[in-house]
């Protein structure tokens, strides 16, 4: 859920754009992080642990720790935390390590 | 391509924009390297406002100081700010080397200031791996940053100031904030912060702690005990705090790698919350040029860190030989503004930390 009224801040968010994850369109602003974007859509389960597949959330939302990497438009190890959302870009869930194709 | 820099500062935050800021105003030429798309650093987050006195910015939200220096930076002739750009280390030569869209760029700076900042602490108990468990700062960065209402209700882990002020803005974004956890027998944030929490009816549990979280897929809730007088838990104490979120503010602990690779002496100081660097009294680390300032030599606050990374640049400049008299002044009068700033009972524990490095001062590492 996006915050509409704060006491403090407020959001410039950019265009409103969808974007697909894991096959199916979410909506996201130009201004967010895809890991914003996904948490608005109540989407808190991001990666998953390379051996044993336990699922992951987003620990440091600012490119420290790699708990919140995707497959971005094909590349793996994408840390969305500090993506930002692009229109039409396709987001997938990773399991494993993930294979870089030159 | 090797591109010649004078002063090359890495990282935008308080320090890194303070340090490049002071050095330009002496006319040396300064790249500051900052890996998000705008310098500001974790000050873009920070919503309450500051203590300390005029000079570090007192009564202001950190979000303004954020934006006050970056425009200073931005309007300095001789400052250029690359962003999006991520230094991957100091070698030898002293060439830096840095990833920015998508090319391996690198430079031969004559001065390095690090300031890189810190990253979170974690804690260990049965799943703390599940989605919900956030670092406290990484709750900041989607609410005060995102606009994002990050939970329903939130159990926090740590009464100092971090979690005190987390705490607060979750209320102000809504949300449920359950209890606040703390390990210690009393409450490690300011008293103000505490109040704050206290008048919205949030109960502060000094002495509990994290036994463990549970939850199918996601976070559910978490098993919460007492510890005794030895931080041992109380068999038959738990209680069971249904929560969608998990905050862990268990402190920061020095973002240091590119020092340790750069070859400076690292020294672990507890009270410093990690590996540290030996500086002297300009800020410079063991290995000749490289300075070292803000959290990245010891967690601090905002406060302390702009002071530093003042220091750092005016030092750094003066070493350059640019208006050498007046840099000795500032970096003479930013000595004082740091020995004020930790003076009295909260600055101690940085005052033993200090003292901890300047002993080390000299020796050799191996």
């Amino acid at each position: 859920m996006r915050i509409e009224q704060h006491p403090i801040l407020q959001f410039d968010r950019g265009e409103k754009v969808t974007f697909l994850f894991n096959g199916q369109p979410v909506e996201g602003y130009t201004s967010e992080t895809i890991a914003a974007a996904l948490h608005a859509a109540g989407i808190r389960e991001l990666s998953h642990s390379p051996n044993l597949d336990r699922p992951r959330g987003l620990f440091c939302a600012i490119g420290n720790c790699s708990s919140c990497v995707m497959t971005v438009d094909g590349e793996p190890n994408v840390r969305i935390c500090i993506t930002k959302v692009r229109p039409g870009m396709i987001v997938q869930e990773q399991h494993g390590k993930g294979v870089v194709t030159p | 391509m090797i591109r010649e820099i004078e002063i090359f500062v890495i990282g935008g935050g308080p320090a890194g924009l303070s340090a490049a800021l002071a050095a330009a105003s002496t006319g040396a030429h300064v790249l500051l390297c900052e890996r998000d798309e705008e310098p500001g650093g974790q000050l873009v987050k920070q919503t309450h406002k500051f203590f300390g006195s005029e000079k570090q910015y007192a009564g202001e939200r950190g979000i303004f100081i954020a934006k006050k220096l970056a425009e200073e930076a931005y309007q300095q002739e001789n400052i250029e700010i690359l962003t999006e750009a991520t230094v991957l280390g100091i070698y030898e030569d002293g060439i830096v080397t840095v990833l920015k869209d998508g090319k391996h760029l690198k430079f031969h700076p004559r001065k390095i200031i690090v300031s890189t900042g810190a990253a979170e602490k974690f804690l260990a108990f049965p799943n703390n791996d599940l989605p919900g468990i956030y670092g406290a700062g990484a709750v900041q960065t989607l609410m005060n940053v995102s606009g994002i209402k990050p939970a329903e209700r939130v159990v926090m882990v740590g009464a100092g100031n971090i979690g005190l002020i987390v705490s607060y803005q979750l209320l102000q974004a809504g949300v449920e904030v359950a209890c606040v956890v703390e390990a210690a027998p009393r409450i490690g944030g300011y008293l103000v912060h505490a109040s704050k929490l206290a008048r919205a009816g949030v109960p502060i549990k000094t002495g509990w702690t994290v036994k463990e979280a549970y939850g199918n897929g996601k976070l559910e809730g978490v098993i919460l005990v007492q510890l005794d007088e030895n931080w041992a838990p109380i068999p038959g104490t738990e209680v069971d705090v249904p929560c969608d979120t998990l905050c862990l503010a268990v402190g920061l602990t020095p973002l240091s790698d590119l020092l340790f690779q750069a070859d400076c002496h690292m020294e672990y100081v507890r009270e410093l919350s990690g590996s540290v660097p030996v500086t002297d009294e300009n800020l410079m680390t063991s290995v000749e040029g490289i300075y070292a300032c803000g959290d990245v030599s010891g967690i601090e606050e905002a406060s302390s860190a702009m002071v530093e990374g003042r220091l750092a640049g005016f030092a750094a400049a003066a070493s350059l030989g640019y208006d050498v008299e007046r840099a000795s002044r500032e970096v003479a009068s930013a000595r004082a503004e740091l020995d004020e700033l930790r003076s009295g009972p909260m600055g101690a524990r940085i005052r033993a930390g200090l003292e901890k490095v300047n002993e080390k001062r000299g020796e050799a590492t191996c």
